[in-house]
């Protein structure tokens, strides 16, 4: 089926979100839509799937103009969509989840679960998804729920399958095996328009380019484009991709981690005796799909999870047992996951977050009262040394980009001496203009001697600022790496496979330049964690 | 492989057993009471006392002769089981399994006999008498919290079951009065109930108002609005509006005459026969019918619903209409289906209960029925007990209702698993 898209706008109040948009898709086509978070990628999907009216404009299938009023007329004309976040009941089975919205029933309204079953497995099969239809979705891993979703789809019998951000939640593995299903699905007709903004991926996978920036279409690449080329049209202006950082210049251990294991809230084990030691001015980048512990072991450092075993040490001092409050004066700066959440008071002003951890203490607390001049002193220093877009100190920081808030966040978390600096997700849904600038702050402050831990879920990223690399997998870590350790290696080890096997593994099935052996680590700063068992 | 291969840092034996803890909570909390009822109501109990349960009426066609138990006895034997039973689940939780509800259920019958034993010593009561009445009061609480889940399942908190029981009784008073016909007051309780179910799904769903504060003052609009035309309108000419028949009281032929549990299940008014069929068909359409498959996505994840096609807000307003009438079934058991004329705030707070029984229940129809019947249970017990002039002081029996919800809710529900998005209003896009 052919789609094309004729001057899509729509507008949210004063934003226009997509700016009349032209796309075609052809049939049996993979069509790439590649923009920086906050193009306005998602919003055009939604408005193809029915779920946003568009304002101006119209959609075309095999050249006849459709209006949908909603998902169900999207559907019905042929139009899957998997979302970035999985649109999955959490407690149905697998069956019930492809059934729901067109049931098959055996009369009278009752569910005729033998043929919702029979389908999934037919369809299952026939690409070789490999899903249990009674399976209930909560237990399923992301990537086999992302099989779910696209089982739905094409239980509808999908002619366009809109996937956005699919692998935004994959494990590089989990990627790959996307990757042969969406040729898969194009091979038997289906087209397909993959949303996504990274570079990689686009080049592997994609027929057709299109870019868009600011809602705009900005124009269109083949695959066959530099990923520089792709990134200028993605941003709008020259940008490195890569980041030229000295190689580290290593002081003392100061930070341990010894045997340290924590539960979350439902008392599962979230991190199972961890342990790992980071040098002044070395990166050690924490690595893993998304909820292997990751979140749990940065909380707990920071004393908001309490430990249930292990020590924390920094530079001597153990932190298992003190307050959040005080481990932050003992020199930890602390980026948490969620800006938005956890990061930020969203209705204060910027110059209010910007001292949120230490509105108590000198210069900013004066007796019992604020010294509002120190704090805007201080605001507009941070704001002119971190670039922060913002109409001034008292805009509301809820109202920044991004990019700007995130700078906000990591302004104030350096903006004190620190013995140690955390931070977690760094540039999530920031900006790629952005992601460069807080990369080289990162790197900035290795150089000065502090020891950094990045918790990170792209690979790009760890890759670009890791001098040392903690693979974490439920809860452990699986091994702890040199930075250049190739992708192909730390993507088997994100999905649990020991380094050893991870190697050898690599070695076997990839090209030659990916088989060799990541760089050995002689730093010296690992001398705690060389007494690890082997799987 | 030449690389240096840095920490493969796999955790020490010991503190890879965490996952899962060996809970003794329910054996020692069964424990302790065993021995409580061992000693209270066995060791302590009135010597020589009779205890005398009657077990079939006066109608009935097969008569069986009252059971005459020695109190002390007996309470001994009784409690020995309990600590048995106690013990067993000591075992059971040894072995890292889940004590079953059976285990629990058994043991909570088994103590409350003993209980009752003692309480009863010296004087009889009739134990059909006894499970008539908690079926009876189980009732509303029943319809209310079957009323509840329907809404919760499709999404929206409903705490304004106390007021659709409220205006149910009022209606059916009403109605069932002016008409002079009760089955007339039955179908008019649901109708009255769904005004405020209609307001409720008016503001949650359309207007994305905070469905608990919503149905806290729907609450408080019924009270207001009920007690306001019983003073007004209904004081004025009880006669014609406030005396209703009352629903007569139909045996079902042949099972009626079951010893023992026929009176109590089948010699009832229609009102309880149409909850024994409400949660059947309850249970079936929610779990088994294409019906209950979206409501229960609706309620879980109405962003999952849409992109399906469902309509979510439609769907929340027919089950918010729905589980409304069904509660006002209910609210007609107050006046027609047991005193007859309606009176002020007659419903005293069972609409909390049955929220409380849905919770317990888990959401699931024969839970919440099961639920109810415990509470029902409570309550009645504290009516007979109080008739007789046992040794617990009256207002201890008057707390027995709530302090087995509270204890039921907080200790036995432990963590479960509401529908997701309950409370949640939902906003497209």
């Amino acid at each position: 089926m052919k789609l094309e898209l004729q001057g899509i706008t729509k507008r949210f109040g004063p934003l226009v979100a997509n700016d009349a948009i032209d796309l075609v898709v052809e049939p049996g086509q993979i069509h790439a839509l590649l923009g920086e978070n906050g193009a306005g990628k998602s919003t055009l999907m939604n408005v193809l799937f029915g779920l946003y009216t568009a304002d101006e404009g119209t959609i075309l299938l095999d050249g006849q103009e459709r209006t949908f009023r909603g998902p169900r007329d999207a559907l019905a004309a042929g139009i899957g969509m998997v979302h970035q976040h999985f649109m999955l009941v959490p407690v149905f089975t697998v069956a019930e989840s492809v059934m729901l919205g067109h049931e098959d029933t055996r009369g009278g309204g009752f569910l005729d679960l033998d043929t919702a079953r029979r389908r999934v497995r037919e369809l299952s099969d026939r690409f070789g998804f490999g899903l249990d239809p009674d399976a209930v979705v909560e237990d399923l891993p992301v990537g086999v729920q992302q099989r779910v979703e696209i089982v739905k789809a094409l239980a509808r019998e999908a002619k366009v399958l809109i996937l956005d951000e699919p692998t935004a939640v994959l494990t590089p593995q989990e990627t790959d095996d996307l990757i042969g299903i969406m040729r898969q699905l194009k091979d038997a007709g289906t087209s397909i328009v993959f949303i996504t903004h990274k570079l990689r991926e686009v080049k592997e996978v994609a027929d057709t380019i299109t870019v868009i920036r600011r809602g705009a279409v900005v124009g269109s690449a083949q695959p066959d484009a530099s990923e520089n080329q792709l990134a200028e049209l993605m941003v709008g202006r020259e940008v490195s991709l890569g980041l030229d950082k000295a190689p580290p210049t290593l002081g003392d251990v100061t930070f341990v981690v010894e045997g340290l294991t924590v539960r979350d809230s439902t008392g599962h084990t979230a991190v199972d005796g961890v342990s790992f030691s980071v040098a002044q001015g070395e990166i050690l980048a924490v690595a893993g799909v998304q909820g292997n512990g990751q979140t749990e072991l940065t909380e707990a450092i920071l004393g908001v999870l309490p430990a249930d075993a292990g020590s924390v040490t920094l530079a001597g001092r153990e932190l298992v047992g003190m307050s959040p409050h005080d481990i932050l004066a003992a020199g930890l700066g602390f980026v948490p996951e969620d800006r938005k959440v956890e990061g930020l008071v969203l209705d204060f002003t910027v110059g209010e977050n910007l001292v949120l951890d230490r509105y108590d203490t000198a210069p900013f607390a004066r007796g019992v009262g604020l010294d509002l001049k120190a704090l805007r002193r201080n605001a507009q220093e941070r704001i002119a040394e971190y670039d922060i877009r913002t109409q001034g100190h008292g805009q509301e920081v809820g109202r920044l980009s991004g990019g700007n808030q995130q700078k906000v966040v990591v302004a104030r978390e350096l903006s004190r001496p620190l013995k140690l600096f955390i931070a977690s997700q760094p540039t999530r849904g920031v900006d790629v203009g952005s992601i460069e600038f807080l990369h080289r702050r990162i790197v900035a402050e290795r150089d000065a001697g502090t020891p950094v831990i990045i918790v990170s879920t792209e690979l790009d990223e760890v890759a670009e600022l890791a001098d040392r690399i903690a693979v974490m997998y439920e809860g452990r870590i699986v091994g702890i790496v040199a930075g250049d350790t190739p992708r192909s290696v730390l993507g088997l080890m994100m999905a649990g496979v020991p380094l050893e096997e991870a190697r050898e593994q690599a070695r076997e099935d990839a090209e030659p330049e990916d088989g060799a052996p990541g760089t050995p680590v002689d730093t010296g700063t690992t001398s705690t964690s060389a007494t690890g068992d082997e799987q | 492989m030449t690389a240096t291969d840095v920490a493969p840092a796999r955790p020490a034996p010991s503190a890879a057993v965490v996952g899962r803890t060996v809970s003794y909570k329910v054996p020692v909390a069964l424990g302790v009471l065993g021995l409580a009822a061992l000693v209270l109501f066995g060791l302590l109990g009135p010597a020589g006392e009779t205890t005398t349960f009657g077990v079939s009426g006066a109608s009935d066609l097969v008569r069986i002769d009252p059971l005459e138990l020695p109190s002390r006895a007996t309470a001994v034997v009784l409690s020995v089981v309990a600590l048995l039973l106690a013990a067993y689940s000591a075992v059971v939780a040894r072995a890292s399994r889940e004590v079953p509800v059976w285990l629990v259920t058994v043991f909570g019958v088994v103590w409350v006999l003993a209980f009752l034993t003692w309480a009863v010593a010296g004087k009889s009561t009739s134990l059909v008498s006894l499970l008539q009445g908690s079926l009876l009061l189980a009732v509303p609480l029943a319809f209310g919290a079957l009323g509840g889940l329907l809404n919760e399942r499709a999404g929206v908190v409903n705490i304004a079951i106390e007021g659709q029981l409220l205006t149910g009784a009022f209606g059916a008073a009403v109605i069932g009065s002016v008409t002079g016909n009760a089955y007339v007051g039955l179908v008019a309780a649901p109708v009255f109930a769904l005004v405020i179910g209609a307001m409720l799904a008016l503001f949650t769903v359309k207007y994305h108002v905070n469905q608990i504060i919503v149905g806290v003052v729907l609450n408080v609009f019924a009270v207001g609005l009920t007690s306001f035309l019983y003073g007004s309108v209904l004081k004025e000419d009880a006669a014609r509006l406030n005396s209703p028949p009352r629903l007569e009281v139909l045996p079902v032929p042949g099972l009626s005459q079951i010893p023992v549990l026929g009176p109590v299940l089948f010699r009832q008014t229609i009102i309880v026969y149409l909850l024994y069929v409400a949660v059947v068909v309850v249970s079936v359409a929610l779990f088994r019918t294409r019906w209950g498959l979206r409501v229960r996505a609706v309620g879980e994840y109405p962003q999952a619903a849409d992109t399906v096609g469902i309509d979510v807000e439609r769907t929340r307003w027919h089950n918010v209409l729905l589980g409304s009438a069904v509660a006002g079934l209910g609210g007609a058991f107050f006046t027609i289906g047991s005193v007859g004329a309606f009176g002020e705030e007659m419903t005293a707070g069972k609409g909390y209960i049955a929220l409380a029984a849905m919770i317990l229940g888990r959401w699931s129809p024969v839970g919440a029925l099961t639920a109810a019947l415990l509470f029902g249970f409570a309550d009645k017990l504290q009516q007979v007990l109080g008739v007789l002039q046992t040794p617990i002081p009256n207002q201890f029996m008057l707390m027995l209702p709530y302090i087995v919800t509270i204890f039921a809710v907080a200790g036995l529900v432990g963590r479960v698993r509401g529908p997701a998005a309950a409370g949640e209003p939902y906003e497209k896009g």
